[in-house]
């Protein structure tokens, strides 16, 4: 290492990062790869941001008295942890970072359809993120990132109005991005690239737009009546003016629950190329696995009613979300099956992506597993609004999404920055997120169940075991979390150089230079075989 | 669950793994639990051992190794994608069968009123007792509360029950249970419902029935809840013009609850605890045919609602004048 600290390598051939340098080549950008890399940027502050939260968190839940904080500041933290976590890390991660630097060059593109729009969209979502960066410096908000009236709209006296404003800000962000990526994949396909030669990845990016230009609309629309309830007392969700406060809940998890799929298809598409890659084998069951994405898009817009079974919502209803949400099951499980299929005689390398597709495959399938607790009627009236929602939550989507997004960044690293990072930090790092996690959000299910309810800052003294096991946890996680940070860091000077195809992968990316040409490719490319034909030399002379 | 006979480990170092169950409804939840853990647990199993047993056996052993493709099998597409949904289809409808059975109270229930006010349960009883984050209720006996919510929605529940329900403002819910077991047992809000959410508790105490009468004679020197009723119907200037055995103003509410009530616009409505509560809220939102609007003041903000419950209480009292005693029948509350 000592050599290579010495003398680094450097890039010569042309390429997205040293085609223009200074600050105004970045913040007048429209090449996709330059705002994937300021989203990147943005979202890690973001990360960073919601993670300090969700550290104060557990500290104080370390103890069940509620001693380190009052109770108002506490509120303020699980608000900001999730208001940050899921409209400005989880939603964008994927898809603005990974999916706006990949998505053109799986196609053949030379950029996506809009590149101003891109470039606007990223500002959109930067002036979202500062209002709810403003509203936390004012002094917070407390209404928990769900916003349920009336006590979002009427009886919390923080700073709601500018948080909500945030969020409603950053969601034309979404909106934008999903409207590019259909284009894009619809209008700027290479010669030969058809729907049926798609990568998986842009499968699950065509089905998260879908939502995310359909749902985010109606997310908008609520968190600006709660603003004109809050400011004008137009009786809209309130009961005390003329209101509905169920209406709320409606509105807001018709969005709502559709946007976990816009938060966990991405991750699912990461997972299909990584599988895919380091097995060397064409994805088992390539239509199922496309066609699943565009049918959780679809019948995740009918589940929304299952966050609401205690309610007293009519028990019919209760009966019908219940039902489809068992369905919309179903399109997971096809992949997580059609995954592991894909193992099967295959050629497997143990490299940190794949740890982590390994790491997803697995807490995916937990978090899946317990989402059917929770779609079954009689369970969850008892444990909703407990810690075992949370648990599943994080299981998907720190467990599935975030592990897909640490597995996509190291898959795609070489590509993004031209250089390689340490495999042994990142193999032992992998290793720390894995455990640290289990370690905080297993226990959180048995809390769960044992009755301890979420969003509490001071807890019955039966529960601590378990808390004390999920801040040890936390601990490991956050290291975890830190590791891979300093070492992309460093590999970005010093990482020997990558090379074109490190994991000798099929698709397009991979066939140009790393870092790639501003547009991408130095002659367009002409598509000749299906996605991860692997062995199509070999069949070719095999028969 | 009894303690094993070396007496088990001293209480500080117990590690609780469930709830107590202490309601009918818990132990049919806890059963459809252990169902869907055994089967996580085998599904979960399955694949990581698939996972697991792949990565090991199909190793790559050279660098420039490409496997023989396999394209997918549209049998084994068919099977993963029936067989799981046919065992979901199972936890659907045990899940639905306990949810159903939980979702009306049985005639014989007896009542109890809950109010949530930021922070804290108010508890009062047709006998007249009223108490603060408690509870209290005799083993045996089906039990339905009326749920109220004074401001933002809570949600009361009662883990070793394993039942839930949201408390939500302007609107009347309602939750049952029998209690199997004597004891004290946590009562929770669990919806947030700011600053002192999480101070939101109480206990639930499950008496003998015994107990439970004693407990019940001590107390309620206000009256009963009818008592109290009356007492408000006087003081709110109720009885000025809804008068109970001559025509005054108003509709004559004697025999009024629970009786298809004809209103002015041609239709009927059922006159529950809702179409009560609402009368007197919002008095023009529903006349009865014959009276005119804008007669009756508006009591919104002027009634709390543990006063609305009494007030309530003592309508539903006058409607069995046949049987008097016997504890009103319980209304069937209209879900909006």
């Amino acid at each position: 290492m000592s050599t290579v600290l010495q003398d680094p390598q450097t890039i010569e051939t042309p390429n997205y990062l040293n085609a223009e340098y200074g600050w105004k080549s970045w913040l007048f950008t429209t090449d996709h790869k330059r705002i994937a890399v300021l989203y990147m940027i943005s979202i890690t502050v973001m990360f960073v941001l919601g993670g300090i939260f969700a550290g104060l968190i557990r500290l104080e839940l370390l103890t069940p008295q509620g001693d380190l904080v009052n109770s108002d500041t506490y509120n303020k933290f699980f608000t900001m942890h999730g208001i940050i976590m899921v409209f400005f890390f989880l939603i964008p991660s994927i898809p603005a970072t990974l999916g706006n630097f990949l998505v053109p060059m799986m196609i053949g593109a030379k950029d996506l359809a809009f590149p101003r729009i891109n470039l606007l969209s990223w500002y959109i979502y930067i002036a979202g993120a500062l209002f709810a960066l403003i509203a936390i410096v004012m002094g917070g908000v407390d209404t928990g990132w769900t916003f349920y009236t009336p006590f979002s709209s009427t009886f919390s006296n923080t700073f709601v109005i500018t948080a909500a404003v945030g969020v409603f800000i950053a969601g034309f962000s979404s909106i934008l991005t999903g409207l590019n990526f259909i284009v894009t994949i619809h209008k700027m396909r290479a010669p030969g690239m058809t729907w049926g030669r798609l990568p998986l990845f842009v499968w699950a990016h065509y089905a998260t737009s879908l939502i995310q230009v359909l749902g985010t609309p109606v997310v908008a629309i609520t968190l600006a009546l709660v603003g004109l309830e809050r400011a004008f007392h137009i009786g809209i969700f309130d009961p005390a003016i003329g209101g509905d406060p169920i209406l709320f809940q409606h509105m807001f998890w018709f969005y709502s629950h559709p946007a976990v799929y816009i938060m966990i298809l991405p991750g699912m598409g990461v997972i299909s190329e990584l599988v895919s890659c380091f097995s060397r084998k064409a994805v088992f069951g390539y239509s199922f696995v496309a066609a699943s994405s565009i049918g959780i898009a679809v019948i995740g817009f009918l589940v929304w009613g299952h966050h609401m079974f205690v309610t007293g919502m009519s028990m019919y209803a209760s009966l019908y979300f219940s039902l489809l949400s068992f369905l919309v099951a179903v399109p997971s499980a096809i992949k997580v099956f059609n995954w592991t299929a894909t193992m099967f005689r295959g050629s497997i390398s143990y490299d940190t992506p794949m740890l982590y597709a390994f790491g997803f495959i697995g807490l995916f399938t937990i978090g899946g597993l317990t989402g059917l607790f929770l779609a079954t009627l009689a369970v969850d009236v008892h444990v909703t609004d407990t810690y075992f929602v949370v648990a599943h939550f994080h299981y998907v989507m720190v467990g599935g999404m975030v592990l897909a997004y640490m597995g996509g960044l190291h898959f795609w690293w070489p590509k993004i920055t031209g250089r390689m990072y340490p495999e042994g930090w990142a193999k032992f790092s992998a290793l720390l997120v894995f455990v640290g996690f289990n370690l905080t959000f297993f226990p959180q299910f048995i809390a769960g169940y044992l009755g301890q309810p979420r969003r509490y800052h001071a807890y019955a003294p039966e529960f601590q075991v378990y808390n004390v096991l999920s801040t040890a946890g936390a601990t490991v996680l956050g290291v975890g979390y830190i590791i891979p940070f300093i070492y992309f860091m460093w590999s970005l000077k010093y990482g020997p150089l990558a090379g074109n195809n490190p994991w000798k992968a099929k698709g397009l990316e991979w066939q140009t230079t790393s870092p790639p040409p501003t547009y991408n490719f130095e002659t367009p490319p002409i598509v000749t075989e299906e996605a991860y034909a692997y062995a199509a030399h070999k069949e070719e002379h095999g028969g | 669950m009894p303690p094993p006979p070396w007496g088990g480990l001293p209480k500080q170092m117990q590690i609780p793994f469930l709830p107590e169950a202490a309601s009918t409804t818990a132990a049919s939840v806890d059963y459809l639990y252990y169902y869907l853990s055994a089967v996580t647990v085998v599904m979960s199993t399955l694949i990581f051992a698939a996972v697991f047993i792949f990565a090991i056996k199909y190793r790559r052993r050279s660098d420039d190794e490409i496997p023989e493709p396999i394209h997918g099998s549209l049998k084994l597409e068919i099977a993963w994608s029936v067989i799981p949904f046919l065992i979901m289809l199972t936890f659907f409808w045990w899940g639905a069968q306990i949810y159903f059975a939980n979702a009306s109270p049985p005639p014989d229930a007896m009542d109890v009123y809950a109010v949530g006010k930021q922070w804290m349960w108010k508890i009062q009883y047709p006998e007249g007792q009223r108490e603060i984050n408690e509870l209290h209720v005799p083993v045996g006996r089906p039990v339905k509360v009326t749920l109220a919510s004074e401001d933002v929605i809570h949600s009361f529940f009662i883990p070793a029950f394993r039942l839930k329900h949201d408390v939500v403002p302007g609107r009347y819910d309602s939750m049952w249970f029998t209690a199997t077991k004597p004891g004290r047992y946590h009562l929770f809000c669990a919806e947030y419902c700011g600053t002192e959410h999480s101070g939101m508790v109480g206990w639930v105490t499950v008496m003998s029935e015994p107990d439970y009468e004693n407990w019940l004679s001590n107390g309620g020197a206000e009256g009963t809840m009818v008592q109290q009723g009356e007492r408000l119907f006087g003081q709110y200037g109720c009885s000025t013009c809804h008068q109970l055995d001559q025509q005054g103003r108003c509709p004559i509410l004697r025999g009024v609850y629970g009786s298809r009530v004809q209103l002015n616009d041609g239709k009927t409505v059922l006159a529950d605890d809702a179409y009560i509560r609402e009368s007197i809220l919002n008095p023009n939102a529903k006349i009865v045919a014959g009276y005119k609007s804008d007669v009756m003041p508006t009591y919104v903000n002027q009634i709390n609602e543990e006063h609305l419950l009494q007030l309530i209480v003592y309508i539903k009292s006058l409607a069995i004048t046949k049987a008097p005693g016997a504890v009103a029948a319980p209304g069937t509350e209209g879900k909006k």
